[in-house]
């Protein structure tokens, strides 16, 4: 679509970790569909289903030909019907196969909430391991052109109550990759929710496959004045307000937790040590969400270290309007994280 | 009777009379609350589980509901690892975490109850997609009840299984009553085996206290599952002659039709199975002896087994959360 096209490229992020400049750069969807690719190669109980995974646009590229060169036994369509096709991965995964099940939005989740909650998250324990469900959902938060309220929610705050569940947000192509590998690889049912508009970001990948450890955060810029955490797609808003703050003499630490369960609370309370600030950006509300679950665990863990409150850029708590004038007024950006930063700095 | 050696019919009849001994000692022990665990008896219903794990092999796939220990024992669960987990031992088949509504004994094939009403159902259908996809030829079965026939997610499931051609058999319990909710309350149509056929699955109703019946019937069923001929759904009616949790049945007047009770007491599949394979000389009185104090002396066992058991370590709560 020309709308995400132009978005997305103009919000291309400045910044790659990695990278040499001859090193190989992927978007996040190529990296994905590498990783399945590789996945599916490598192990025989990998599976892929889901809603389109044979579209002509391989769901924004990300299963793109995996049907055609593995078969349609291993990467095949569904049928609508959200909440079975779950308790199906659930089955295939206790009896030794490793699916992944692939929505295009985390609205869609929501018809799966019976088999999330009530099956994958609980098989483990409450059959005290006899059984374990290796089954990774990802899903896709939508932005943008009028999406509204059924296609742009990202729900992380949801799956982030429930025990039994990793939560996983990556917001780098590198990220993407190495993440993925290591929640097929996990052996627990994984929430994997990805960004639309982190689709145009390139960052280096490296061919072979490998693994990023499930809770592990990383720190994405380093700084001393305040820290930022950002998730998903908030890691970019956060640097480019970094990146402007650092003009105005503020240096800002920008901490990208990659996964929500398990959290690693360990860098978040390390940054927020040297900073004594937090800002904390999030896509998704902030009622009872990850935002304010960090800084619940801040306050918790990290008190002594704080010299202000902790500040929150999430969203406001309505459902995501349709028109792009009230879209504008809905959606936390930079100039957010900037504010909420000033605010403690001036103190 | 059948093409089935005497040896495999006195065998699914002691399956018959070890559930209905099994649920009789529960029931009489209940009420000193050292099984502080809700059950679900399934006495009056034992034919179905007997009937139809006669067919399987013990890598085969059972996959049950919150009236689990039929199905359990049924498919070989280990009694004593059974009845530890309704004392919440940490010996039970889930450790003391799971409690009567889950059961697993995976090294029989029993998969694994839930308690949420058509639970199992999709993850069964995973299981036979499963079997598809390592090509091992094993069936998955699933048991619910009446009211999992309104749930949403069996018509999700069937769909998919038929689509795929699934090995799995769906086998409906209809034992009539939801908690006190009668199906003619809850159901516009009450034939439930006339849904599946909305997907082109071969589907029938039996008489689910004849355990012949539901041999027969189960045995086509997982015949063309294992041959590749796709998904089978069977209607067994039984009538559930307890309560719908507990012991006995308290409230059995008040919510009972009271025309149907004698209907059913003369459908008992234990007795009238009994009967019938002593009529033919399969059994003798002598060896109904036998079996009976083989399952009354494994009982005795199973629950001194669960009573000495140590309880769960209140210092492993979190432990199993990840597998």
């Amino acid at each position: 679509m020309p709308w995400t096209k132009i978005l997305i490229e103009k919000q291309e992020p400045d910044f790659d970790e990695h990278a040499g400049r001859d090193a190989r750069k992927l978007t996040v969807p190529e990296a994905l569909k590498e990783t399945l690719d590789q996945a599916l190669g490598m192990d025989k109980q990998v599976f892929v289903m889901g809603q389109g995974v044979d579209d002509p646009s391989g769901m924004f590229g990300m299963t793109l030909g995996l049907q055609k060169k593995f078969g349609s036994e291993r990467v095949f369509d569904t049928p609508l019907s959200e909440n079975a096709l779950t308790g199906i991965g659930v089955g295939a995964a206790i009896t030794g196969t490793r699916p992944v099940y692939l929505h295009n939005r985390p609205d869609f989740l929501l018809l799966a909430m019976d088999q999330i909650v009530n099956h994958a998250s609980k098989y483990s324990y409450m059959f005290a391991g006899e059984a374990r469900v290796p089954l990774v959902m990802i899903a896709v938060i939508g932005r943008g052109w009028g999406s509204a309220a059924q296609h742009s929610q990202s729900l992380h705050g949801l799956f982030m109550h429930v025990p039994g569940l990793r939560l996983v947000m990556p917001s780098t192509a590198y990220d993407a990759k190495g993440l993925l590998t290591a929640s097929i690889a996990d052996g627990n049912p994984v929430i994997f929710i990805e960004h639309r508009w982190l689709f145009k970001h390139r960052s280096h990948v490296p061919e072979e496959l490998y693994a990023i450890p499930l809770g592990k955060g990383i720190v994405r810029r380093k700084g001393k004045d305040v820290t930022i955490v950002g998730i998903s797609y908030m890691v970019i808003e956060a640097l480019r307000a970094a990146e402007e703050l650092q003009e105005e003499g503020c240096s800002a630490e920008v901490i990208d937790p990659r996964t929500l369960k398990p959290l690693d609370e360990k860098i978040i309370l390390e940054s927020v040590k040297k900073t004594g600030r937090l800002v904390i950006a999030d896509t998704d509300w902030k009622t009872c969400g990850a935002a304010s679950e960090i800084a619940s665990m801040v306050a918790q863990k990290g008190f002594k270290y704080l010299k202000s409150a902790v500040k929150i850029v999430a969203w406001p708590d309505v459902p995501v309007p349709g028109s792009y004038v009230l879209e504008e007024s809905f959606y936390p950006g930079k100039d957010d994280i900037i504010n909420k930063v000033k605010e403690l700095v001036k103190k | 009777m059948t093409s089935l050696s005497k040896k495999e019919l006195q065998a699914m009849y002691a399956v018959i009379l070890r559930i209905r001994l099994v649920e009789l000692k529960i029931e009489e022990l209940y009420p000193q609350d050292e099984m502080k665990t809700p059950i679900h008896l399934c006495i009056g219903q034992e034919a179905v589980p007997a009937g139809v794990c006669a067919n399987l092999t013990k890598d085969d796939y059972v996959f049950s509901n919150h009236r689990g220990h039929g199905h359990y024992i049924a498919k070989g669960g280990d009694l004593k690892a059974m009845i530890s987990e309704l004392f919440c031992r940490e010996t039970g088949c889930s450790k003391g975490r799971g409690g009567s509504m889950h059961l697993i004994d995976t090294s029989v094939g029993f998969m694994g109850s839930s308690s949420i009403v058509g639970g199992s159902i999709p993850i069964a259908t995973g299981a036979a997609l499963s079997s598809i996809l390592r090509k091992d030829k094993r069936v998955s079965v699933v048991f619910f009840g009446d009211a999992a026939s309104e749930e949403g997610v069996l018509f999700e499931s069937m769909n998919f299984a038929a689509l795929k051609k699934l090995p799995v058999v769906y086998v409906c319990e209809n034992n009539f009553y939801s908690v006190c909710s009668h199906q003619s309350a809850r159901q516009a149509n009450s034939d439930i085996s006339s849904r599946p056929r909305a997907f082109d699955i071969p589907s029938c109703r039996i008489d689910g206290s004849d355990v012949m019946e539901v041999y027969d019937a189960s045995k086509k069923a997982v015949d063309n599952a294992r041959s590749g001929r796709g998904p089978s759904f069977l209607e067994c009616r039984a009538y559930r002659w307890r309560g719908h949790a507990g012991a006995g049945d308290p409230q059995k007047d008040y919510y009972r039709k009271q025309d149907e009770w004698g209907e059913w007491m003369a459908k008992d599949p234990l007795k009238n199975f009994e009967d019938a394979l002593i009529k033919n000389k399969t059994l003798t009185a002598l060896e109904i002896k036998a079996i009976r104090e083989t399952i009354d002396k494994d009982i005795s066992g199973a629950f001194e087994f669960a009573e000495r058991s140590p309880l769960p370590k209140k210092e492993e709560l979190e432990k199993y959360l990840f597998g």
